[in-house]
């Protein structure tokens, strides 16, 4: 089962401190770009796992430890975050 | 108290079996980091690759005419749920590392739709990990990584890679996809080894 970037919007505010559904990604495979609104989630894993629409590249993936978030974004070339 | 007993033939008390900071479930939750690939018997394949560039490849039909096992085991998911008494059907890694001759000291486990989990080799030896391929005397569905599964209870479940594909025998150990991305390296589920730093 996955969802989209939108449902895993609280996790990446307690992540980044800010709302990050508008900000943009471009794959490390494919070089898409688009919204993390739109990656495909997968938030019933281990950790929560962002994956490009158009490739299925790993983007970034969340894990929830205690007393701290660990983010892993190997899989992402840029992040541009709107101010 | 023994914190070392690994509950693998089931016959403890419920307490003894139950790692510490796990439930016991009755279903089977899926848990999926990406979508299920749907590997046909006939295109499958499973490889052993060995430190010094030695390929060895099993196709369905050589791995049903191998001697079967039926594991009888208790499987816990670093998501806390424990399940016991689970039946599986599948080949063991014994029997499939016996000819290949290797000194390698680490494996890294890969499957089909490209997860990947590494483990000491001595944890897929000696009667502890299986290929499996049915569950409950059914074929494994493709949800629960059918056609094929690695299984190896002894450790977090997320160890027992779904729709395994291959394992690269190495000298040097090699993190895979959870243990990149902050679970433990080793995921003992009897020491608690859930996190980096556990
Ligand atoms: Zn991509």
């Amino acid at each position: 089962m996955h969802v989209d970037g939108n449902a895993a919007a609280g996790l990446l505010t307690q992540v980044f401190a800010r709302d990050m559904t508008g900000a943009h990604g471009t794959c490390g495979s494919c070089g898409h770009n688009g919204p993390l609104a739109e990656a495909v989630v997968y938030g019933e894993a281990a950790g929560t796992v962002f994956r490009c629409p158009t490739c299925d590249n790993v983007l970034m993936t969340l894990v929830e430890a205690p007393g701290r978030i660990l983010a892993r974004l190997a899989g992402l070339r840029w992040l541009a975050v709107p101010i | 108290m023994s914190v070392i007993s690994q509950g693998f033939q089931g016959r403890g008390r419920r307490d003894d079996r139950l790692p510490p900071g796990q439930y016991e479930t009755h279903d089977f939750p899926v848990l999926s980091a990406g979508p299920t690939p749907y590997i046909s018997v006939d295109e499958w394949q499973f490889t052993i690759d060995t430190e010094d560039g030695a390929r060895h490849t099993w196709s369905w039909q050589d791995l049903m005419a191998l001697p079967k096992s039926t594991p009888h085991v208790d499987i816990h998911c670093v998501t806390r749920w424990s399940k016991f008494d689970t039946d599986w059907e599948g080949v063991s890694l014994d029997v499939l590392l016996e000819d290949v001759e290797s000194a390698a000291e680490y494996a890294l486990v890969s499957s089909y739709g490209g997860y990947t989990t590494n483990l000491p080799l001595e944890d897929l030896l000696d009667g502890k990990a299986w290929i499996a391929y049915a569950f409950d005397g059914r074929p494994l569905a493709p949800e629960h990584g059918g056609p094929a599964r690695l299984l190896v209870p002894h450790l977090y479940f997320w160890k027992s890679a779904k729709w395994v594909r291959g394992i690269r025998l190495l000298d040097q150990d090699e993190p895979g996809f959870w243990e990149t991305a902050g679970y433990h390296n080793y995921g003992d589920p009897w020491h608690e080894q859930r996190y980096w730093g556990d």
